[in-house]
Formats: structure tokens, C-alpha cells, sequence
């Protein structure tokens, strides 16, 4: 096992398992406490449009997640401050339409041969250099929004009414959430897949959150649960060979039904 | 007459409110002075909301005006300390009782990062005058009922408003709570305005001074010169309904 941890390509990996659970205890966190998570599934299943684009015009796969995800993260943004009622069938609307787009234009390219599954599923082990560089962007990114406008954030998705009155820009800060949960939906494709992203997303908040007094805690333990839970799965997934994604949410579902037991029992 | 202008905190004048050409408020006039202890009721879509967030300026004044202080009104939490309706929303929210209350502050003065030493003292002093400091450190979550109205309060009274205003303070709360909720009201009244929404007239009337009644239009009743005509204070014998009904008929 340990010979392994010379590769590089392992070594990217365990990085970037990292990284992206950080970011997924941050802005999971935050998603979860804003109840957003049919939004951010909508979102993870939309951005498979974006693939279809990239692969059909023939540009960065990565490009075009990206794009493509913010694009819809502003459109849930706008549909869901401006029309409250019906939300559910819009994000519904927004869910279906994105995958359709993806699935009918990969159809469209000729002589298409990208292994479709690794984004359904992920493919952490895939995971280079320039990967790795744009998700250390964002999570300092991340960190920093957090940091300087954590009280207006922490106002806003506690108690949006009363933040407006208090002269926060509510709408303004909701989509900047919005968008990067789009941008973390993106990253975290990389690494377990537009299906299973919801889970890495929601599985260590709810345990983070039962044990959290402060948000920024919540944060914390949160994106340590989810690195613990990456690297094991990961680990599992190079020792047996089977696909790390699904192995990441399978340790993250164990960990929690422990967790719970535990919880209950005390 | 200069102490005079001094004492009305709010005035409203000619006041009309209509959502989508449906009147809810007609020509609502009142004048709110300073060390009331004012209880808004009337039925349900009667108006009352209506009225709390035309004061609060969320929604826009279409006919009349509202004076607080003798200016025009402005949209900003900086006069009126505010406590919402329905506190008992997102219990599971991980945020501690000082940080519900921290964000009473004023925007302008706070920190950069995090919260500065000031503020944190001054969350503390606005908890103690709750009577909930000892709680500053626990979950929101983890409080009752009453107390998270407390913590509510505090954040209203942060940024040292001259009027307090609460919709429905008392709707999840047990008897006991209510009480304590209302002397707490009653002891802050010593020195600021109290303006209170409720519906639940029993226990309201032993502590306002003022009320108005509102169902489209307005009645304003002064309770001191009511009490005379009506002996309240012995309020076991007056049915509530008609006391109610009364209220709604005529002008004192």
C-alpha cells in the first residue's frame, strides 16, 4: 500500500480528495442550513449539459462543466427569487432539461469515445496537475468570501428576512451561494461523480450538524468528516479496484449509520 | 411645543394601503408617543401586518405618510428594534444565542472579520437586560420557546432602538413564558415605546396603555380614560368577545 503513495497520480489524488471535501464541509455545509439540496442536486444533474456542450463543440470538458453549471446556478437564482411558488417543478424542470441536452448532444457527436461513466461516477484517480490547480483556486476562494462576509452570509441563511431589513443584500448573497455551490458541484464530478456528488454534499454536514453549536464549526468538522471519509474510500477503492466514488459514499452511508447508533444510544 | 414634537415617535397620517386594488388599509391615522405601551389587534387580514411592515418600510407607501421622529421614514432597522413573528423557524440552524443577537449590530460599525470586542460586550449587556446571559453560549435550538423570544428581543434592543416593535411575541408560548415575556415588555416600556401586534387580548390589556384596533380602518383607544368608563382592571367579568367588539366600533 504504501508504494502506492509514490505515484503520482495517487498522490494527486489523495490532494484533491482532500481539497474537494473541504470545499464540499464549507459550501455543504451552507446548502444544507439554506435548504438547497434539491437546488444543488438540480445543479450537479444540469452540469451534464455542460459535458455534451464541451464534448459536441469540441473544447475543455472542464470549461464547459463550469460554464455551464454557473449559467444554471443563475438561473435557479433568479427562477427561485422570483417566482417562490412552484419552485420544486422549476428545479425539476432545470434537472431533466440539463441531462437531456448532454445526453442528445454526445449523441450527436461523431465518433464519441469519452468514458461516460467516469462523470457519472467520478474518476479521482484521472485527476492532473491543472485540476488540481483550479480546485486549490477555489477553495481559497472559498475561503476567502467566507472569512470576510461570514456574518452577512451566516445572517442571511439563519434568518433572510430580517438580514434584508438589517440593510444585507439578501438576493445578491444568496446567489453568490448559488454559484458556488455550482462551482463545487463542478469539482466534485472529479472526484465522485454528478450522481453521487449530493451525498458527499449532505452525509458529513448531517453529522457535523448535530454536533455543531456555530455554523463555522459546522464548516469545520464537516470538511475533516468528508477528507476521513474520501481517503478511506479511496484507499478501499486502489485495494480492491472498485470505482472510488461509489466507495467514498458507501464509507461516508457506514460512518453515518454508526454515528447514528451511537447518537441515539448516549 | 418643541418637548411636545419630541414625544411622538411615530405618526402616521392619511395612511391607505391596497394589495393589487384590494384596500387593506383605509386612512389609517395615529400618533404613537414616546413611553407608550401600544397593542395593535384586530382579525386576522385585517391589516395588522400590513401596518407592522408600512412602519418597518418593507412594503412602499402608496397614500398618506409615516413620520418616525418627525422625518420621513427610511428603510433601515436603525429607529425601530423589530422582532418577527414565528421565532421557532429553523431550530436546527447551528448558531449560538450572542450570535443571533450580534446581528442586531449595525452594519457600519462592525468588524472586518469576525466580531470585535465592543459588540460581543454590548450582546452581552443586551442579554442581561433579557435576563438570558447565561444562555449566550448555547444553541439557539436547545432554548424553549420563551427563551429564544428573549434572545429575539435582545437582538431587536442591540442597536439601542427608542421603539420596540413585536409581531405576535407570545404565539408559541406557554402561559408562563407569555407572562414573563410581558413584564419583561413592561419593565423595557420604563424607558423606550412598545408597540405590540397580538391577537390574544386577555393578557394584553393588563399591560398596554394604548390600543389600536385595526380591521381596514383604525380605532384608537387610550386605556387609562377606557378603564374608568369600564373598571378593566377587574377584566374577569368582561366577556371578550364583546370587549373586542366594542373596541372595533368605537373611537375613544
Amino acid at each position: 500500500m504504501l508504494e502506492a503513495l509514490s505515484y503520482e497520480f495517487i498522490q494527486n489524488a489523495i490532494i484533491a480528495g482532500i481539497l474537494v471535501s473541504l470545499v464540499c464541509g464549507i459550501i455543504g455545509s451552507l446548502i444544507v442550513v439554506n435548504r438547497m439540496v434539491f437546488l444543488a442536486g438540480g445543479i450537479a444533474h444540469a452540469a451534464y449539459g455542460g459535458i455534451g456542450i464541451a464534448i459536441f463543440a469540441g473544447f475543455s470538458i472542464f470549461l464547459g462543466t463550469t460554464l455551464f453549471a454557473v449559467v444554471t446556478a443563475l438561473i435557479m437564482a433568479f427562477v427561485t427569487i422570483k417566482q417562490r411558488e412552484n419552485i420544486d417543478t422549476f428545479i425539476g424542470l432545470i434537472w431533466a432539461v440539463g441531462m437531456a441536452i448532454g445526453i442528445i448532444l454526445v449523441d450527436l457527436t461523431p465518433g464519441y469515445n469519452v468514458d461516460l461513466m467516469s462523470y457519472l461516477f467520478g474518476s479521482i484517480l484521472a485527476v492532473n496537475r491543472e485540476d488540481l490547480y483550479f480546485m486549490g483556486a477555489l477553495f481559497t476562494i472559498i475561503v476567502f468570501v467566507m472569512t470576510f462576509w461570514y456574518r452577512d452570509i451566516l445572517s442571511v441563511s439563519y434568518d433572510s428576512e430580517y438580514a434584508a431589513l438589517s440593510g444585507i443584500n439578501v438576493n445578491f448573497f444568496y446567489t453568490l451561494i448559488l454559484i458556488l455551490s455550482a462551482l463545487t458541484v463542478v469539482i466534485a464530478i472529479k472526484v465522485v461523480g454528478l450522481i453521487l456528488v449530493i451525498a458527499l454534499l449532505t452525509i458529513p454536514i448531517y453529522i457535523a450538524q448535530t454536533i455543531s453549536s456555530s455554523l463555522y464549526v459546522m464548516m469545520i468538522i464537516s470538511g475533516l468528516a468528508a477528507s476521513v471519509f474520501t481517503i478511506t474510500g479511496l484507499w478501499l477503492s486502489y485495494s480492491f479496484d472498485l470505482t472510488s466514488g461509489a466507495s467514498i459514499i458507501l464509507v461516508s452511508a457506514a460512518a453515518l449509520t454508526v454515528f447514528m447508533i451511537i447518537h441515539r444510544l448516549r | 411645543m418643541q418637548t411636545k414634537f419630541n414625544l411622538r415617535v411615530i405618526e402616521i397620517a392619511g395612511l391607505s394601503f391596497a394589495y393589487d386594488k384590494e384596500l387593506v388599509l383605509e386612512n389609517i391615522n395615529l400618533i404613537v408617543n414616546h413611553k407608550d405601551f401600544l397593542v395593535f389587534i384586530g382579525p386576522n387580514g385585517g391589516g395588522k401586518s400590513t401596518l407592522v411592515k408600512l412602519i418597518l418600510g418593507i412594503n412602499p407607501i402608496q397614500k398618506g405618510s409615516i413620520k418616525i421622529f418627525g422625518e420621513p421614514l427610511q428603510k433601515s432597522l436603525t429607529q425601530i428594534g423589530y422582532v418577527p413573528q414565528n421565532t421557532n423557524v429553523n431550530t436546527n440552524f447551528p448558531i449560538k444565542a450572542i450570535e443571533v443577537v450580534m446581528m442586531g449590530h449595525h452594519a457600519h460599525k462592525r468588524a472586518i472579520v469576525g466580531y470585535k470586542k465592543e459588540e460581543i460586550a454590548h450582546a452581552m449587556h443586551v442579554l442581561e437586560q433579557v435576563g438570558m446571559e447565561k444562555f449566550a453560549h448555547k444553541k439557539i435550538g436547545s432554548l424553549s420557546g420563551g427563551q429564544r423570544q428573549r434572545v429575539m428581543i435582545a437582538r431587536a434592543l442591540c442597536s439601542n432602538p427608542k421603539i420596540l416593535l413585536l409581531d405576535e411575541p407570545t404565539s408559541n408560548i406557554d402561559a408562563d413564558g407569555q407572562k414573563q415575556i410581558y413584564e419583561l415588555l413592561r419593565e423595557l416600556n420604563k424607558k423606550i415605546t412598545v408597540i405590540v401586534v397580538s391577537h390574544d387580548l386577555s393578557v394584553v390589556l393588563q399591560y398596554a396603555t394604548k390600543v389600536a384596533h385595526i380591521n381596514k380602518k383604525l380605532s384608537f383607544h387610550d386605556l387609562e380614560s377606557l378603564q374608568k368608563e369600564f373598571d378593566l382592571s377587574n377584566n374577569a367579568h368582561i366577556c371578550e368577545v364583546e370587549l373586542l367588539q366594542m373596541l372595533g366600533k368605537r373611537s375613544c
